[in-house]
């Protein structure tokens, strides 16, 4: 298969990291090569943080440049809009609604900007915001989103949905895998 | 062999316990962390913590030395404080093999210079190899272990964030194990006296021309046969990006980067209509290549000498035309990184801020303090720097006769101990009038953390004896060694006039945990809107948990339950009593 492409952005220590370690290694359990993309340190303190799955028969660079993304998963509205332009004419747009503040509106030196939403519908064929937060606070715990994220782009992810759910059993640390399972089958619903 | 996805940084540490290799040691820093961290869950090996790099690389020298392969980790900064031992290294030569990891960071997602760090290669004509994914960052490993002990040489490994950082598929393989050679005499080799250093620097010279003339036929350096219209000689990562963005394009992947095989390249030149040398940073092997009387057509000319390539700036650069980009979304703001909720770092700065004094800082996640709303360090260089630049301060304002407060160095506990130390014995030797602030959060924070000789345990281990900071301070000489609350803004501010008062150097020390690796969590705040004037004194503390929202002339403050981590900083800077902890 051609490389598919899969942006996934957020917060920092919103967990962006687990949907894109379980969606690579589905893809090795189809059989693919894939490769995945992730940046560490300071970045992590609350930044913007953007990962970067792509998998198909062969696949050289790691990373994602503009126009080149299939789906885009986003954990927060504004970090979803600063991707926009990675999109392909026909990508996929899934993301939580509920914003979460940067340090410049926190200390009441910028307004978070109004419109995001209308600017991702605008700029997207297919989207699906849904506040997945609320999701992942009612499966167990906040720290759910990633699956329930994951679970809303399923029907969108060339992989059979069997990878997918082994791959979340062998990537998901076992204490907390049930309530995962439970915010990823959430997820599944909103996204049918 | 099973398959697995690996990041570069895993797959090198596969790599060393595949090459039987006994001993590694390193210094936390992105993006090089993982390596030891993978290899401290590793039975049979020992891995540790190094309090620097310097120290690191002395480690795993002493251990090829003493029979077994040995493996040093660090960040490309690191390497320039284990120069020195380097540098040395490559005349003695080892025993078992050695292999420097180190890794550069194109583009400073987390480093305070983008160096390139094959130049040490050069500089201590040593040999450097670049893997261009996770299945040769594994394979090179092995393959540098090979290198060190049949040329008796140091190897660097070197990679980028991209390399340590991106995952791919890997094949895992059966793991060696070489018998131990056990540690040997031999005075002309190990002892580097002038006159035992002049024999062997002949020595280096040779083993270069000899690993040149083996680096012509090594597997580590292929062909991909293709059009010849331009022809690509690569390496590392940017083989990726010009695979991907001109994929039927003849391409040199050299994974020795040096010495460079001159007569392969040399035949691939003569074979291409144009030559292209794709690399970041530094034109590294592109000016060894015009050294070599070849013309190279498109390199720096055309490629940035700063940041990260991708496959579509290859493409444009390459080929001198720009591909269509969809238009940013405008008026988004910045997200840039900032402290943790609960961090105690916050209340430090609050009152740094506050005082308006003049900070020397480090390196760690501390120098987020630079950061509105405190911007509240005014120097950071390198680790360590913080304390000896600030003595260095307090003597130039002196020497002026200015009337500007004395200086302050803010250094976190592991940075203090990787080089803070010598920095502190020289202020207090040598007249210092500066105060020195330790934020002690018990851990190597930025890089996710890692432990060190003060957290009293070792990598993956249990329990190790623990460096009692304050004793060591005092014990270095200086008089005044407090501890400090940095979540109690009102003392701590106490504290600092009183200090800034007196003469000669004073050292606080911080003792409150990092919320993040010790998980710490308080009862959030919330704000009781009738009670809020908006007066926004509360946002001081630059918490992203708090937010304002205009209402009338005024407004109002709120706090995200979800996010606030109950340190009350935010508490003790509002005046009219309306933050309150628990169930509101």
């Amino acid at each position: 298969m051609n490389v598919f492409n899969i942006l996934i952005s957020g917060v920092g220590g919103q967990g962006v990291l687990l949907t894109s370690k379980v969606i690579a290694e589905a893809a090795l359990l189809a059989g693919l090569d894939v490769k995945q993309s992730e940046v560490h340190g300071m970045a992590q303190r609350g930044g913007s943080v953007l990962s970067q799955v792509r998998f198909g028969d062969k696949v050289f660079s790691p990373i994602i440049t503009e126009g080149e993304a299939d789906l885009l998963i986003g954990f927060e509205p504004l970090e979803t809009a600063r991707y926009l332009h990675f999109l392909k004419d026909d990508g996929v747009v899934i993301y939580n609604t509920r914003p979460i503040g940067t340090i410049g509106v926190s200390i009441a030196a910028e307004k978070y900007p109004s419109g995001v939403n209308d600017v991702i519908k605008d700029r997207a064929k297919t989207v699906l915001p849904f506040d997945g937060t609320q999701l992942a606070v009612a499966a167990g715990d906040k720290r759910t989103l990633n699956l329930v994220l994951l679970g809303a782009a399923l029907s969108h992810l060339p992989l059979k949905e069997a990878f997918v759910l082994d791959a979340i059993v062998n990537t998901v640390p076992k204490k907390v895998l049930e309530i995962n399972q439970k915010a990823f089958a959430a997820g599944r619903a909103q996204g049918k | 062999m099973t398959k697995a996805i690996l990041s570069g940084n895993e797959a090198i540490a596969r790599g060393f316990i595949e090459a039987g290799g006994k001993l590694a040691a390193a210094y936390p820093g992105t993006p090089s962390t993982e390596v030891l961290e993978t290899l401290s869950h590793e039975k049979g090996i020992h891995a540790e913590w190094s309090v620097n790099e310097k120290v690191a690389l002395e480690v795993a020298i002493g251990g090829a030395l003493s029979g077994v392969r040995s493996l040093a980790c660090m960040k490309h900064v690191g390497v320039n404080v284990a120069a020195d031992p380097l540098m040395t290294a490559s005349y003695t030569g080892i025993n078992a093999g050695l292999v420097l990891m180190a890794a550069d960071d194109p583009g400073m997602f987390s480093s305070q210079n983008e160096q390139d760090t094959r130049h040490y290669a050069r500089l201590g004509k040593l040999p450097c190899i670049e893997p261009s994914d996770s299945a040769e960052a594994l394979q090179y490993v092995k393959a540098a272990f090979e290198m060190s002990e049949a040329f008796d040489t140091p190897v660097i490994l070197r990679t980028t964030t991209r390399i340590s950082h991106c995952k791919s598929v890997v094949e895992t393989g059966t793991v060696e194990s070489p018998a131990g050679r056990g540690l040997v005499k031999d005075f002309a080799k190990y002892v580097m006296l002038p006159n035992n250093a002049k024999k062997r620097h002949v020595f280096v010279e040779d083993r270069l021309m000899r690993l040149k003339e083996w680096a012509e036929t090594s597997r580590l350096n292929r062909i991909i046969d293709g059009d010849k219209e331009i022809g690509f000689i690569t390496s590392g990562i940017s083989f990726q990006y010009v695979r991907e963005a001109f994929p039927k394009a003849t391409v040199l992947k050299l994974g020795t980067t040096f010495p460079l095989p001159e007569k392969l390249i040399k035949k691939f030149a003569s074979s291409v209509t144009k030559l292209a040398v794709v690399e970041e940073l530094d034109p590294f092997i592109e000016d060894q290549i015009k050294a070599m009387g070849i013309t190279v057509h498109l390199g720096k000319n055309v490629l940035p000498l700063w940041g990260e390539f991708s496959q579509r700036l290859v493409r444009e650069r390459i080929s001198g035309s720009t591909l269509p980009m969809k238009e940013v979304v405008s008026g988004l703001i910045m997200r840039p990184p900032t402290f943790c909720p609960g961090c105690s770092h916050r209340g430090l700065y609050t009152v740094l801020a506050k005082l308006k004094l003049h900070v020397s800082g480090d390196i760690g996640c501390y120098t987020l303090g630079a950061l509105p709303p405190f911007s509240a360090m005014h120097s950071c260089i390198c680790m360590g720097a913080s304390i000896s630049a600030a003595h260095g301060m307090a003597q130039g304002l002196a020497l002026q006769g200015t009337q500007q407060q004395k200086p302050v160095a803010v250094i976190g506990d592991s940075t203090f101990l990787h080089s803070g130390i010598t920095g502190l014995i020289n202020m207090v030797y040598n007249g210092g009038d500066a105060i020195v602030i330790i934020m002690n959060n018990d851990t190597t924070g930025m890089t996710g953390g890692q432990e060190h000789a003060g957290t009293g345990r070792p990598a993956g281990g249990v329990e190790a004896p623990r460096l009692d900071i304050a004793k060591l301070c005092q014990a270095i000489g200086a008089k005044r060694v407090r501890e400090i609350d940095a979540y109690k803004i009102k003392d701590l501010e106490k504290i600092m006039k009183e200090e800034l008062a007196e003469k000669g150097p004073t050292v606080l020390i911080s003792n409150q945990p990092c919320v993040l690796r010790y998980r710490v969590s308080k009862k959030a705040y919330s704000v009781e809107r009738e009670s809020c004037k908006g007066c926004k004194l509360c946002l001081k503390a630059g918490c992203i948990a708090l937010s304002f929202t205009p209402e009338g002339k005024t407004g109002y403050v709120e706090i995200d339950p979800l996010l606030c981590n109950g340190c009350g900083v935010c508490e003790q800077l509002c005046t009219t009593g309306c933050m309150k902890q628990g169930d509101a």
